[in-house]
């Protein structure tokens, strides 16, 4: 009989285990690691090419010289490869409780909070992978980035990552089944990008709407990209630091009610 | 052995919104029998594994496994208890050995401890010849196996099955009878087989007949044949299940 359970080292097990199961699933799927890359990149190639002539970008923090369009947009799209991989995580969430094997994880003896945050910390983990492997990428082609600055973004792509995933990991706990994924995704992954200081800066979106510049401000994804930015050109964004560590908490302890026998959806689906 | 009993169900409510899925069960399974829950599609089986197993809390009722309550002490109930979903619940682009490994590591198991054990487990269900290979090549027989397996690796000493052979053709099906039954006797493991088939209980089994979300009938089969009145454990289950629910039979 296992008492591992009950030990330190039995919760780091099942941690290690939780990410090395992700991260073998991670590999395996060879594409999915393409649309990672290939996503921001045709942004950055296509969308960035397109924009540069049309929107120019004066001096603003953290920048200290004039900078073009594909170097504002880097830190944005960074975020947003970090918001796609929390909505995978998502879907592969959903998918799994379909499939069956969310029962595998949930009926482990661990408490359900951890078993949920292990496998947050895994999703974390491999958009880590994605975000550095578009940051070099990007950096080889187009942009410079302060070397120093790949260092400086890890503690940042990590809150950052947490957070993104904490929100995925709630969605999941409210989508019913996987049919209804696709449109949830629209109406949070678009509004959440476009209505966030990713491809634009805000004193551009307040010339031209007041509403929108404060949807903008009001957006936490706005956080999530300011700390990423900051911290990439090596300086500090206390208020970015805050809503996103505030954001990481509040979507995974809603993300831990809903997963809750006692409330949540495994309740309202009934499908045992 | 002691008194403790392996599985013990006190008044157990459960409903789906409005619509009750299981009402006042109670149910208590001595430890290293092994008891035939049998029960027609959609008699509350499953939702009685997920209470079991945590997945789903009571609205009323207390469940405890080897004395350990499910509600108060899950990591406790659920380090000794060996679980068979009806679902599928295996990574299929994993390898066999692979998804013991991860099953190891969720319950807190060290991969080098674990992988004797993990030979020991494959080789009991004839499948230490598969190790490497993928899930998804297996045929359903054998990822039931897998899945047994998996399920014995922690030495539980509760173990649940939710309709094992679910979709399993007839040798495979009583392989699998044949073997858990083995089990059962040689390790003194508790077992809860829910079935709608009849034909998988043995006669040394204890029986609980479900249906409609009670317990209609529970005891040993010559008890059941008795009361029910009739000379086989298929024509006992008919009568105990004759009002409303799907009709059942022998074979899936």
């Amino acid at each position: 009989m296992s008492n591992a359970a009950a030990t330190f080292s039995g919760y780091l097990i099942c941690l290690r285990g939780v990410l090395w199961r992700e991260s073998l699933r991670f590999f395996q799927q060879r594409e999915r690691f393409a649309a990672a890359l290939v996503r921001p990149l045709v942004w950055l190639l296509i969308f960035g090419a397109g924009f540069r002539s049309v929107l120019g970008v004066s001096i603003i923090a953290p920048y200290e010289t004039y900078i073009t369009y594909e170097t504002y947009i880097v830190p944005g799209l960074a975020a947003m490869v970090q918001l796609f991989n929390g909505m995978q995580s998502s879907l592969s969430m959903v998918y799994d409780r379909e499939m069956g094997s969310m029962r595998l994880l949930l009926t482990s003896p661990f408490p359900r909070w951890y078993l949920l945050l292990s496998k947050l910390c895994a999703g974390t983990f491999v958009s880590l992978l994605q975000v550095y492997a578009f940051l070099l990428i990007a950096d080889l082609l187009l942009v410079d980035l302060p070397l120093l600055g790949y260092l400086a973004a890890a503690p940042v792509l990590i809150a950052t990552g947490l957070m993104l995933g904490a929100l995925g990991m709630l969605l999941s706990s409210t989508i019913r089944q996987l049919e209804n994924f696709a449109g949830i995704m629209n109406f949070v992954i678009f509004p959440t990008f476009f209505l966030s200081s990713a491809l634009y800066p805000l004193w551009r979106m307040q010339e031209s709407s007041d509403l929108i510049y404060t949807i903008c401000l009001l957006n936490p994804f706005t956080y999530v990209v300011e700390s990423i930015r900051f911290a990439l050109y090596l300086q500090t964004n206390m208020l970015a630091y805050g809503v996103v560590l505030a954001g990481a908490v509040v979507f995974f302890g809603l993300a831990v009610l809903g997963y809750d026998p006692k409330m949540g959806m495994l309740r309202r689906r009934g499908a045992a | 052995m002691d008194d403790t009993p392996g599985i013990s169900i006190e008044n157990v409510s459960y409903a789906y919104g409005r619509t009750a899925a299981l009402e006042e069960v109670s149910l208590t399974i001595d430890a290293g029998q092994f008891m035939a829950l049998l029960g027609p599609n959609g008699a509350g089986k499953s939702t009685l594994v997920a209470l079991l197993t945590g997945l789903f809390v009571p609205d009323s009722g207390r469940i405890a496994i080897l004395n350990r309550d499910i509600a108060h002490q899950p990591k406790e109930a659920l380090a000794r208890m060996g679980i068979v979903f009806q679902t599928q619940t295996l990574e299929l682009d994993l390898s066999v050995h692979q998804n013991m490994r991860y099953f190891a590591a969720l319950h807190g198991m060290g991969a080098r401890a674990t992988d004797a054990r993990i030979d020991i487990c494959l080789t009991r269900m004839g499948l230490s010849e598969r190790r490497g290979e993928k899930v998804r090549n297996l045929n359903s027989g054998h990822r039931r196996r897998l899945e047994i397996a998996r399920a014995l690796l922690h030495r539980p000493k509760v173990l649940l099955l939710d309709e094992p052979t679910v979709g399993l053709d007839v040798s495979s099906r009583s392989a699998i009878v044949e073997h858990v039954h083995g089990i059962c006797r040689e390790e003194a493991i508790t077992v809860l087989w829910a079935t709608h088939l009849v034909d998988e209980v043995w006669p040394q089994d204890r029986v609980a007949v479900l249906h409609q979300g009670r317990i209609k009938d529970s005891g040993t089969v010559t008890e059941i044949l008795s009361r029910a009145g009739a000379p086989s454990v298929l024509e006992a289950f008919q009568r105990l299940t004759e009002s409303g629910g799907e009709s059942v039979g022998a074979r899936p």
